[in-house]
């Protein structure tokens, strides 16, 4: 099992934590079309790489980013929101 | 074959001589024995029978891989004989036989093995009108050993297990490794499958005992440091991310969590491919030396040794040194190597034929080996010509080895293959994961100790402890292995794959058929397939694709290999049966008052009250009417309860539901509604106003955990001036309902209950039987009704008090069954039920609850996307005729024999007497007024569509009348 390090905690097996979806700007809502809107809605780029993604340590209920190689499948590190090193 | 006087370092204890019973006879053997060292030492060669023609088999590996001896071994189906531990009085026999070992009836497959040609099973299916009775043949035909349904079930608690450094496999290279990484400083785990450490260090000796003691010493020295752990008769079953490794021991399994790893785990010696190869007699070199050396059991009396390393002949010189007769060395390669075993071997004027290889051997009565016909070896051509015929009652094969990579190809090592060693090696290995030794390409004693002392400090510098120190390790002058142990014969039998029955002419057939590609071919032939998973074919498998597709071993690549190493058993793996469930606070009282239990995530909720002889349907509609025409008690404690706390408290909420809540008065309820980015439906409950900036939250069960979960994302992303606490487990809650409810409360409340003090949806905050308590006037059953939240430690005392309150009133305990019908007759939907991972607000006739001209909530832009577009569905009330057959939720709605929609919720109405429901249907049948639904057994019926609540249209059961 792999082990993730939460900013708080420390490094924890990874059934600890929960996904939360790429870190992405919503585009405005009064100023984007529909179509941009759709995009950003529906639209996930899956391209192996390096990921800005939310995890959530979930015992303790701590969100922060995560960098994330995802063509080798590993964890680059990890901040809290707002605290990019 | 015989019992050898003590050999030293042997296993065995002869103080303890043991009895036991094999296919209805008695044998003896000792303590220390495995099942077929004691056999063989009594003279059975015969073991068990192969999978496919049911051949007589004996030894091959003895090494947890001789799959044709397994046992029935009492409600242990499929026990390896090779390694099984002999035990007093075992009842033991052989699996897969048709009347006994000796004289199984299926043994004349063997003659009809040109009727079960390669690919067969594929062959037999291919036409489906004659699976049935391929099934049946199949399965009398196929499986081994006996299943016990009523085995008793073993309990096998996991351990957890932490080290810097797991050293997998104590052979010479894995001992020096673990001493080296402990001298830097790291803890180290040190695990062998065997019954002690040592590895080929105890038996692969060519009879120099200076080779034994160097290896004992090792063995002592990592037994004395205080930084190795010792762990044998495990396994390392798998690789998995970040150096996590199940070691299986037979009692437990430990998840070993380690800094680095050390693959120290040798190799597999591989058989040669000859006519008979198979017959009880003929072993691998390796087998002989450890039944040898550590059972002190003589496997032969007159052997031919097949050769195409030093290995081959180091095993001769120990055979030699036991009294067993060499009766001719068969080297494959064409000129000798001069090394000091093969000049040892010439001194005891022991024949070598150089350039030679085993034509076919041939058995004698009793089914063993009785002579080895022998010819000139030519690596292109076609079956020798049998120059000479050699008696022997055993024949040795020592032509190369696959190392046991399993592990470091789990974790992600990257192959090559090396020609001057013709084997694979790992060429770049993933951090924190080291190997050494065999498995590494090296060979020699000396190199495989230096080779561990340097994987063993740099896997301990990777820990953290101290500096990898540089080491060069001598490069292999000697191939260790044979690119080509093949010796093709017209009359075939010569198996590359022990466990499958599979013939060299198999692979050539499976190719000229076009399964060319090494994962096509193993699917195919089955290869590798076995319960050894190729250990002794998969390397053989891969040089005859190479050679027969003109590719070298490095193009042809191996197959994918997976977790488990080895089988593990369910029980190990299952562990100890561990279902976390949720109870209330009134779990005891629900039970004390009958309660059948049903799941709700990982909560547990009453369904319904049993009653005795009530049947259920009644219990519930007995329980619904009590609702209706008294006072019911429901525990709502499942629901997620949420607090925010700022001053952004409102427009928080305002941005994660579609409601609106500035706007609300202090000391006010409204319904909440929380969509997803798309516009989809996610989840509902109420919002309570407590203070200007202070609001108490219900969300469903289910979704308590999630919404907590992004309500903390959100809040943390848009930095607004508010706080979230989760109160879902620390506040019980019920919700107490019914005409005569506000009496029931008023005998155990100072509060003012008057419909002008506490309207229909306030809240209100006061004590409840001395209890503090928030209470909101809510009507999801439609009637009177107060939820009332309690903390958690006073849940159980809040239910008694009430129920006690309410004895007089006729109070009845409700489940979740009925409030499910309650709330059906009002027309309310449950998310999840009445919608599902597609539905919009404008489906479900909730658009009041969209306040669109808000600056922001979660899903509103794409609101106004769909709210332009045509609706897809819409959900309906309907109800059904008095009589006749009713549907159940989740049956379609048919029209024109198309799918026009479905069931979500049905129930029979005591109410309106008849069943009523809730349905997604188009649109347009929605506005005709009525559709059908197919029932399971085909039948139509018909439905009208009715305007929701069914019960109580006006809403005046839940509030007072204005």
């Amino acid at each position: 099992m792999k082990i993730m390090t939460c900013p708080i905690n420390g490094p924890r097996l990874i059934s600890e934590f929960a996904y939360g979806g790429e870190l992405r700007a919503m585009p405005d809502p009064a100023a984007c079309g529909d179509d941009a809107w759709s995009d950003y809605v529906f639209h996930r780029n899956s391209a192996p790489g390096v990921k800005r993604e939310w995890w959530c340590h979930t015992p303790s209920n701590t969100w922060f980013i995560a960098e994330r190689d995802t063509e080798q499948d590993r964890i680059l590190r990890t901040y809290l929101y707002g605290e990019q090193p | 074959m015989r019992r050898l006087p003590p050999v030293p370092g042997e296993w065995i204890d002869r103080d303890r001589p043991l009895t036991f019973r094999f296919e209805g006879r008695s044998f003896r053997g000792f303590a220390g024995d495995t099942l077929t060292s004691a056999l063989l030492a009594e003279g059975e060669s015969m073991l068990g029978r192969s999978f496919k023609y049911h051949r007589p088999r004996g030894v091959l590996s003895f090494a947890n891989h001789d799959v044709n001896a397994v046992v029935q071994l009492g409600d242990q189906p499929n026990a390896r004989a090779d390694v099984t531990p002999l035990d007093e009085g075992m009842t033991l026999t052989a699996v897969n036989t048709f009347g006994g070992l000796r004289k199984d009836r299926a043994s004349l497959l063997g003659a009809m093995a040109r009727f079960l040609p390669v690919g067969f099973y594929y062959k037999a299916f291919h036409t489906k009108a004659l699976f049935p009775l391929w099934e049946r043949v199949f399965r009398a035909l196929t499986g081994l050993g006996k299943v016990d349904l009523d085995a008793p079930r073993w309990r096998t608690p996991k351990r957890y297990g932490f080290c810097d450094v797991l050293v997998i496999g104590a052979g010479p290279s894995g001992l020096a490794a673990a001493l080296a990484a402990a001298e830097q400083g790291a803890r180290v785990t040190l695990v062998d499958e065997n019954a002690r450490p040592g590895g080929s260090g105890g038996y692969a000796l060519g009879a120099d005992p200076g080779r034994a003691r160097q290896t004992a010493e090792l063995v002592d020295a990592a037994r004395a440091h205080p930084r190795i752990e010792l762990i044998t008769g495990a396994y390392a079953a798998g690789y998995y991310a970040d150096h996590w490794v199940p070691l299986v021991t037979p009692e437990r399994m430990i998840k070993m969590r380690a800094r680095a790893v050390i693959v120290a785990s040798g190799a597999y010696e591989q058989p040669a491919v000859f006519r008979n190869n198979d017959l009880p007699g003929v072993m691998l070199a390796s087998a002989a030396q450890r039944l040898l050396y550590r059972h002190a059991v003589q496997p032969m009396h007159r052997a031919v040794v097949l050769v195409a390393n030093a290995d081959g002949y180091r095993a001769a010189l120990d055979l030699a040194a036991h009294g067993v007769k060499i009766a001719a060395v068969i080297d494959l390669r064409p000129q000798s190597c001069l090394t000091d075993a093969e000049l040892a071997l010439t001194k005891r004027g022991i024949r070598i034929l150089p350039g030679s290889c085993i034509v076919e051997a041939r058995p004698g009565d009793g089914g063993r080996v009785a002579s080895a016909c022998v010819g000139p070896f030519e690596e292109r051509g076609n079956t020798p010509t049998i120059t000479e015929t050699i008696d022997c009652d055993g024949i040795l094969m020592s032509v190369g080895w696959a190392p046991t990579a399993n592990l470091l190809y789990q974790a992600g090592t990257r192959m090559r293959y090396e020609p001057s060693l013709a084997q694979f090696v790992p060429d770049v290995l993933p951090e924190g994961v080291f190997a050494c030794g065999r498995v590494n390409g090296t060979y020699t004693l000396d190199a495989r100790l230096l080779d561990g002392r340097r994987a063993g400090s740099a896997a301990a510098a990777h820990a953290g402890f101290g500096e990898p120190k540089t080491i060069t390790v001598p490069p292999e002058t000697d191939a260790p292995n044979h690119p080509w142990p093949m010796i093709p014969h017209p009359k075939g039998k010569n198996f590359v794959d022990f466990d499958e029955d599979l013939q060299f002419k198999d692979f050539e057939n499976a190719v000229q058929e076009g399964f060319d590609n090494i994962e096509l071919l193993k699917r195919f032939s089955t290869v590798g397939m076995g319960p050894s998973q190729g250990k002794h074919s998969n390397m053989n498998a891969l040089r005859i694709l190479a050679r027969l597709t003109g590719r070298t071993p490095g193009q042809v690549g191996s197959t994918t290999a997976r977790p488990m190493f080895h089988p593990v058993p369910m029980a190990i793996l299952g562990g100890r049966g561990f279902h976390p469930e949720r109870r209330t606070p009134m779990h005891d009282q629900h039970e004390a008052l009958g309660a059948v239990w049903m799941p709700a995530g990982d909560w547990r909720r009453p369904e319904y009250y049993a009653r005795p002889d009530v049947a259920r349907d009644e219990c519930i509609r007995e329980e619904a009417r009590s609702v209706r025409e008294g006072v019911g008690l429901i525990d709502v404690g499942t629901l997620g309860k949420l607090e925010i706390i700022g001053p952004d408290a409102a427009a928080f909420l305002e941005r994660v539901y579609t409601s609106r809540y500035s706007n609300m008065k202090v000391g006010m309820t409204r319904y909440a509604l929380m969509c997803d980015e798309s516009g989809v439906v996610i989840d509902d409950g109420v919002v309570a106003r407590l203070a200007e900036d202070h609001f108490y939250f219900t969300t469903t069960t289910s979704g308590a955990t999630a919404v907590y979960r992004e309500l903390s994302r959100l809040n943390l992303e848009w930095r607004m001036d508010c706080g979230i606490v989760n109160h879902t487990g620390a506040h019980a809650a019920v919700n107490l309902a019914g005409p005569r409810a506000r009496e029931v409360l008023a005998a155990i409340t100072a509060l003012d209950l008057s419909a002008a003090a506490f309207p229909y949806l306030a809240v209100r905050e006061g004590k409840v039987a001395g209890i503090p308590a928030r209470l909101m006037r809510v009507g999801f059953v439609g009637e009177w009704g107060y939820e009332i939240h309690v903390p958690a430690r006073s849940g159980a005392a809040l239910w008694e008090a009430l129920m006690k309150a309410g004895a007089a009133h006729g109070i009845r305990p409700f489940g979740v069954e009925a409030q499910r019908l309650l709330r059906l007759e009002k027309g309310h939907i449950i998310i999840g039920q009445d919608t599902d991972g597609l539905t919009t607000p404008l489906e479900i006739g909730m658009d009041w609850a969209l306040k669109m001209d808000k600056p922001f909530f979660v899903g509103q832009r794409s609101m106004e996307i769909l709210a332009r577009k045509p609706r897809k569905q819409t959900l309906v009330g309907f109800t059904l005729p008095e009589h006749g057959l009713a549907p159940k939720e989740c049956h379609l709605v048919i029209e024109r024999n198309e799918i026009a929609g479905r069931v979500t919720s049905i129930a029979w109405s005591p109410a309106l007497q008849r069943h009523i429901g809730l349905a997604f249907v188009d649109p347009d049948l929605a506005a005709r007024g009525h559709f059908r639904i197919r029932t399971e057994h085909g039948a139509m019926i018909e439905a009208t569509v009715s305007p929701t609540p069914f019960y109580d249209p006006d809403n005046l059961k839940q509030k007072e009348v204005s």
